[in-house]
């Protein structure tokens, strides 16, 4: 059913709109920057660092869609915590956009020397972190909780990979020691993609808390 | 929070399988409640829901129409009392739920005699007595610094806030045990209304307060519990934070969002 309000409704659907746009940049910069490393592509790099302004320029657009609505609004129930899902999702994503600029940046250095070895591991783990990027950004839109709980069970995988790739590049630098400076700047690139799975994780959370009022962070299930 | 460490509120009125028929038309239907001592409970829902008719049978108003038709309870499980029991004289239960309106109506009459009326239709004639009385009701309403030199000038002098105030001490002399507010800030101005919702949270201290509004933000300031109430019949009684943040029924969360009513 729809608001009464046709204005409220519009703004309403105004943000999630903006969201979403936001989301579907966010998912381009990823797959951009890994494809900037993989393909040893310094112009897809710097572009990537280059869609940083726009990406900031939308947080705050939508923090202040936020803000306005609540002021001039005041919504109650599922309205409300949609709109405080928004603002800390929008927080997220900015983060996510931090991550792939500095992937984008850590491919700029490594593309001046040659590969350490062929990249196998971090692809695999690039696609699933942009996988649960997806499925929680799908889970918003349709708010699909049991879409959002399958990327809260996809966490451990990335984490295990993170780990792993840590440990093969580890090898790599008690090998050789001319290995240290691309191993090191490898495994912030290991690191960056585990982070944005899980800022998808907290995103898949917050899908959960706007859809059932259900919290479920941190171990803990505690519904209003 | 840990239902164990919350103390069960006690029951001031219960409602049991309230029916109210306006001649053959039925406004209430089958209505279940418990009101808690020393709480405020809110009753919102669309014009027409029925949330003034279940009001006024807590002090017995309809009774001054003809046609009209009570089943069911409100029991003061204290006392054991069904107050719309025919046995129960309408005038002391209208004692002990005072009501206060939509539009203040201070009679005409001086500020001091709006105060001291119900008293005085009980009998009272000892003046050191209803002086005590007039000055506690009005220090309660929070009125009685900007009156207290003025007592005896005639009660529309004031302004509509005052005016309102001056009904709520009106209420409160004859000591009542459950206050009915029906709207009492819809004609006022913000300042005026955020001091009578000020003094409705500080009068819950001594009193159980029932409030209906139309007013959904008002609900959520200063009530504790929040009833949804949709074409006659109760939707959903529960906490105003769980109404306002997560209500169990997708009609009373249709309603609170703005999608109806």
């Amino acid at each position: 059913m729809e608001h009464t309000s046709r204005s409220f409704e519009i703004e309403l659907r105004e943000l999630k709109e903006k969201l979403l746009l936001m989301g579907g940049k966010i998912e381009e910069i990823i797959r951009d920057a890994m494809n900037s490393l993989t393909e040893r592509d310094s112009g897809l790099a710097q572009e990537v660092i280059n869609r940083d302004h726009e990406i900031n320029r939308m947080e705050l657009q939508i923090d202040d869609l936020c803000f306005r609505i609540l002021a001039l609004r005041q919504p109650t129930a599922s309205d409300l915590r949609f709109i405080t899902v928004c603002l800390k999702v929008v927080t997220d994503l900015e983060r996510v956009g931090d991550m792939g600029v500095n992937i984008a940046e850590r491919a700029l250095e490594l593309n001046l020397e040659a590969p350490l070895k062929p990249y196998v591991d971090l692809p695999r783990m690039s696609e699933g972190a942009q996988r649960m990027l997806k499925s929680s950004l799908d889970a918003f839109v349709n708010e699909d909780v049991e879409l959002a709980q399958e990327v809260l069970n996809s966490d451990d995988g990335i984490d295990d990979l993170n780990r792993r790739i840590f440990q093969e590049l580890v090898e790599f630098m008690e090998k050789d020691p001319t290995n240290v400076r691309r191993a090191i700047l490898l495994s912030f690139i290991s690191r960056y993609l585990e982070r944005i799975a899980d800022h998808a994780t907290n995103l898949a959370e917050m899908v959960i808390f706007m859809v059932q009022g259900r919290d479920v962070r941190h171990s803990l299930s505690k519904s209003l | 929070m840990n239902p164990v460490e919350k103390a069960q509120p006690k029951i001031k009125a219960e409602v049991k399988g309230l029916n109210f028929y306006y001649g053959t038309v039925q406004a209430l239907k089958n209505i279940n409640l418990q009101i808690y001592e020393n709480q405020i409970i809110a009753l919102i829902g669309p014009s027409g829901c029925g949330k003034t008719t279940f009001l006024r049978c807590f002090n017995r108003m309809h009774d001054l129409y003809p046609e009209k038709f009570y089943q069911g309870e409100i029991l003061l499980p204290d006392e054991g009392i069904n107050i719309i029991g025919p046995d129960v004289d309408p005038i002391e239960v209208r004692m002990r739920f005072s009501m206060v309106f939509q539009k203040p109506n201070p009679f005409p009459k001086s500020i001091y005699e709006n105060v001291a009326y119900g008293l005085r239709v009980r009998g009272i004639k000892n003046r050191a007595f209803l002086d005590e009385q007039v000055e506690q009701a009005l220090k309660n309403s929070a009125l009685w610094n900007e009156v207290k030199d003025r007592l005896h000038d005639l009660a529309f002098n004031l302004s509509g806030g005052q005016q309102q105030r001056l009904c709520i001490a009106r209420a409160l002399a004859t000591t009542p045990e459950i206050l009915l507010f029906d709207e009492p800030t819809s004609a006022l101005d913000p300042i005026a209304t955020a001091r009578i919702e000020e003094l409705v949270e500080e009068l819950k201290r001594k009193v159980t307060i029932i409030i209906v509004t139309h007013n959904m933000q008002q609900a959520a300031r200063v009530s504790d519990r929040t009833a949804f109430l949709y074409n006659g019949e109760l939707v959903e009684c529960d906490e105003t934070t769980k109404i306002f943040r997560n209500p169990s029924s997708p009609l009373t969360e249709d309603y609170i969002t703005g999608k109806f009513g």
